[in-house]
């Protein structure tokens, strides 16, 4: 067992506090971003209508998405799966006819490649990256006073945790433009970081005996990091609720009374990679499930108790079970498969607040 | 499901992605199917019914409802108190609650996990699951044995489409062109098959990712073999708890358990005799840091265990998320405490009891209570209830607490009572609890001789001539677990199993790939495919692409080159140029 180290906790708690300024720093700029694109957007839009008039049907938007011009008539169902492969009837869904029913492109392009260059944006993305840098070492430095790994109890969840989502974030921006998720991840980061230090705060310490095992390193790691996945895709199936809302009004001739959503990709892309990152996450949860089993059975002899821990886990590893399901069932793809990973994720946050502290279990140990 | 099975019997024409149509065609092709089966069976009748029931089960979206009302039911067992974790709370909460207490009793919701309703959600899901996997997995062990589906007439059609040239310099004729591509499907793992039989114009049909439907029905079948692991744990495995104070030894008999809880089928012959004696316990706690003082940091039990009373002894250690395994069963370190030793002599003078009362953890820093009953005490049975404080202080209000767990100031604060206990009545009752009803109290806060406060080396002379209480040490106490469960090996690799299928099943991709060559009357060769996803298949872009390069390396095109597709072949309704990545 490490000596414990306060002066390094010390340092961990200053960190910790100057990671939460950066990041409230990076929240308003992706905030200044939405507003200013949507703004951006709009005058592109005005000119393209204006354009349109006089022009003949192919006069091509200037403007960085690949969602094609002139498309505000649904295109050939046939034609529409480009990209976007997937089970047969995927294509048969009104989404699917409205994604190219934009109008105006959007920011990030159904493929979520890097397009147009957005100032705020890059300035918000430098500032986030500032700020995990800092959260890094006010993790690091948390271990190292504690001499063990950083996630023994709820200050220690919530700190790491936050890390871990800001840094899955950034990780998926390298290969996908998600800024538009921004200032959902990041609003999200500074909550967490908030809440730690003002109602859980705990000095660093020594772990008691039931967490001393190296099924804390493996267990606890997978769960922080399929929930951050999760917080992710929670956003991506949000915003797809909205988008789809949207999209069905403008093809039904609607006003677009939420411009702020062309900064947003179609619905069905939204779908298709939430899809994606959902199928990773559900992995990462079987394995936080089976190692929590094991683990059970190595500290108090059973592997499943249905302690209201072991309860809650189960019911996300379900709801994202159906939530798979549902993406292979007729009828149930699109909204109500959104819905689905909406739900698992409110009871993700409600197996990490509500039970954390208020159930009784074996569980309880985890710390306040 | 049943959409799965049925889709696997489509023409290769009718996977082709044009969805409109073709979902209508399936639908008119089942109505008349169900009508053609109608017109054999006029009633539905009793077999038609059970059919029908079937066919609703082992469907797709029955699946899916069980599997959301499964997440539902499991709810309210973290809601209310449940009987297998701990009884007493149960019947404490229908004490609580007498309004509603009992009626949540009669639904069941202290049982949740076993109860009627969550069997028969659980029981239809796999009965579901089973209607499932077994025709899946008859339909898939067909599909690995036919051939590659035949080529569509419209390639063009097909999600991914391309189209290369070869000019009619290089000497590569439809024929050899077909079987060049047949070589590089067959290295990058596809089955082909190549037809000639179109005459001018061969053509191949390759597929490949039969794994992801294996790993699916790897991963389904294992859910059932956890299923059936839990089930066989639960028949033939036992648990119990024990007490031991350094020194005692449990020998594994029914006897030697303070409480035990048999599988369905156990049979006591099950148990192997083996003994676990406890040597010595040691508990650390924390002394560095500031915020966390006093809390533990580590438990060690050191043990002797022997196989069967004639084996040799043996040295082991025994820590929290570290059990000891003997006989066929785990053991393991789930509580520990202070056990005070007493002497109690009775009002003849007479050593009516002496030993170590295990002390039962009441609050912070092992602030514990004791119950002391003394029923060979002579002429009349004595009984003591009060705390034990490792390390004892008085506030101001006289409200004693403990400031630390570890045995700095040991203090034991006793009420005294004489009378009949009720012991040979016959009742069991909890060594844990003196019912003082029916005794008379000789000392406490309220009588007139006061309480009993003694440390270690004190001796206490009760009123009445009713004898005296000695605190003669304190030893340590540990709670073990004592568990053994055949299905737990079995549960683990089906688990294993499980995972291993469904990553499979995630991240494998069925595909297509068609190709056709023909030759143009200026003598280049005309070469064309498509591909199709079967499922979730987000990279069939990139597999495109790749088969495009490396025909186009094959045969030194350059496949970025827009001039190798032909500009005058290009089939009608063939899709809008594809921007690429
Ligand atoms: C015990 C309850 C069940 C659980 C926990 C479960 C879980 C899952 C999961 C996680 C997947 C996605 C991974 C994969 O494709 O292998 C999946 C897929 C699938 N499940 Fe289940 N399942 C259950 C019961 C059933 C039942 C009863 C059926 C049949 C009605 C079924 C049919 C399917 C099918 C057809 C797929 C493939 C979907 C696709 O191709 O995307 N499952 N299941």
């Amino acid at each position: 067992m490490f000596p414990i180290n306060e002066t390094m906790g010390q340092y961990s708690e200053l960190f910790m506090l100057l990671a939460a300024g950066t990041y409230t720093v990076a929240f308003i700029a992706f905030a200044w971003d939405l507003a200013r694109s949507s703004k951006s957007l709009k005058a592109i839009d005005l000119k393209a209508a204006a354009a349109g008039a006089s022009a003949d049907t192919s006069a091509k938007v200037p403007v960085a998405a690949g969602a094609s011009a002139g498309a505000a008539t649904p295109r050939p169902a046939g034609s529409g799966g480009g990209r976007l492969s997937g089970p047969a009837d995927r294509a048969e869904r009104p989404s699917s006819y409205a994604s190219s029913a934009n109008g105006a492109g959007q920011t990030a392009d159904d493929s979520m490649r890097y397009g147009e260059r957005r100032a705020p944006a890059r300035v918000a993305v430098a500032l986030t990256v500032l700020g995990a840098a800092i959260h890094a070492a006010a993790v690091l430095t948390r271990a190292v006073g504690a001499g063990r790994v950083p996630w023994g109890n709820m200050y220690e969840f919530l700190t790491t945790g936050a890390f871990v989502a800001a840094a899955v974030f950034l990780v998926v921006l390298i290969r996908r433009d998600l800024r538009f998720l921004g200032t959902f991840v990041v609003g999200l980061v500074v909550i967490m970081l908030v809440a730690a230090s003002v109602a859980f705060w705990t000095p660093v310490g020594h772990l008691v005996p039931a967490l001393q095992s190296y099924w804390l390193i493996i267990h606890v790691s997978i769960a922080v990091l399929s929930s951050a996945l999760f917080t992710l895709t929670f956003a991506m199936s949000a915003l797809q609720l909205v988008q789809s809302h949207r999209q069905r009004t403008i093809a039904a001739g609607g006003a677009d009374k939420l411009g702020f959503m062309r900064l947003v990709p179609s619905a069905l892309s939204l779908e298709n990679l939430s899809y994606r990152i959902n199928a990773i996450a559900f992995i990462g949860w079987t394995f936080t499930l089976m190692f929590g089993a094991i683990w059970a059975e190595k500290a108090w002899g059973r592997f499943w108790g249905w302690d209201t821990k072991e309860v809650w886990t189960f019911v996300i590893w379900v709801v994202y079970a159906g939530y798979l399901h549902a993406r292979a069932t007729r009828g149930w793809t699109g909204t109500r498969a959104a819905w689905l990973s909406i739900v698992g994720y409110l009871c993700v946050v409600f197996n990490f607040t509500i039970v954390n502290q208020f159930f009784n279990g074996l569980h309880s140990y985890s710390g306040l | 499901m049943s959409e799965r099975v049925k889709s696997t019997e489509k023409s290769p024409a009718e996977d082709a992605p044009q969805p409109g149509p073709v979902q209508k065609d399936a639908a008119t092709k089942d109505a008349v199917k169900a009508a053609k089966a109608g017109a054999a069976l006029p009633s539905l009748g009793v077999v038609g019914m059970f059919r029908w029931a079937w066919t609703q089960l082992t469907s797709m979206r029955t699946a899916l409802f069980l599997l959301l009302l499964l997440a539902v039911a499991a709810v309210p067992g973290s809601l209310f108190p449940q009987r297998p974790a701990n009884p007493s709370v149960v019947t404490q909460y229908i004490k609580d609650h007498p309004d509603y207490g009992k009626l949540l009793d009669s639904v069941q919701l202290y049982d949740v996990y076993s109860s009627a309703w969550f069997s028969a959600i659980y029981i239809l899901l796999f009965i579901s699951l089973i209607g499932c996997v077994v025709p899946r997995a008859i339909a898939h062990y067909k599909a690995m044995r036919s051939q590659p589906p035949r080529t569509p007439k419209r390639l063009s059609r097909l999600p991914e489409y391309g189209t290369l040239v070869v000019p009619a310099d290089a000497g590569i004729p439809a024929s050899d062109a077909i079987e060049d591509a047949a070589a590089l499907l067959k290295k990058r793992g596809y089955r082909v098959d190549v037809r000639h039989d179109d005459g001018a114009r061969p053509s191949l049909g390759a597929e490949r990712g039969f794994l992801r439907e294996v790993g699916n029905l790897v991963f389904h079948t294992s859910l059932i073999g956890v299923l059936v692991s839990v089930a066989v744990g639960g028949l033939f495995g036992y648990s119990g708890q024990r007490i031991l104070v350094e020194g005692d030894t449990f020998v594994n008999t029914l006897v030697g358990y303070d409480q035990f809880t048999p599988g369905t089928n156990f049979q006591s012959g099950q148990l192997q005799p083996y003994s676990i004696q406890l040597d010595k316990f040691q508990a650390t706690f924390d002394r560095e840091s500031q915020g966390k003082f006093g809390q533990p940091i580590d438990f060690t039990a050191d043990v002797t265990t022997k196989e069967n009373p004639g084996a040799p002894a043996k040295k082991e250690v025994l820590k929290v998320n570290d059990p000891v395994t003997l006989g066929g069963t785990s053991i393991y370190l789930t509580g520990n405490g202070y056990a005070p030793v007493v002497t109690v002599r009775d009002g003849k003078g007479n050593v009516a009891m002496q030993g170590p009362v295990v002390a039962k953890l009441q609050g912070e820093n092992y602030y514990s209570s004791v119950v002391i009953k003394v029923p060979d005490a002579k002429p009349d049975q004595l009984g003591f209830a009060g705390f034990f404080l490792p390390t004892a202080f008085v506030t101001e209000q006289g409200i004693s607490f403990s400031g630390d767990p570890d045995l700095i100031n040991p203090q034991l604060s006793l009420n005294s009572y004489y009378g009949d206990l009720g012991l040979d009545k016959g009742a069991p009752q909890n060594v844990f609890e003196l019912d003082v009803k029916g005794l008379k109290e000789l000392n406490s806060r309220k009588a007139e001789a006061g309480g009993i406060t003694l440390a270690p080396g004190n001796t206490y002379t009760l009123p009445e001539g009713k004898g005296s209480i000695t605190f003669d040490g304190v030893k340590k106490y540990v709670g073990v677990d004592i568990h053994h469960n055949p299905g737990q090996l079995s549960a683990l690799i089906f688990a294993l199993l499980a995972v291993a299928g469904l990553i499979v099943s995630l991240y494998v991709n069925r595909r297509r790939v068609w190709v056709r060559t023909g030759t143009h009357e200026d003598g280049r060769t005309m070469v064309e495919y498509g591909l199709l996803a079967r499922g979730e298949d987000h990279r069939l872009a990139g597999e495109a692409a790749t088969l495009r390069s490396l025909l186009a390396g094959k045969w030194n095109l350059d496949a970025d080159n827009p001039e190798t597709a032909p500009s005058n072949s290009s089939p009608a309704g063939s899709p809008e140029p594809k921007k690429d990545q």
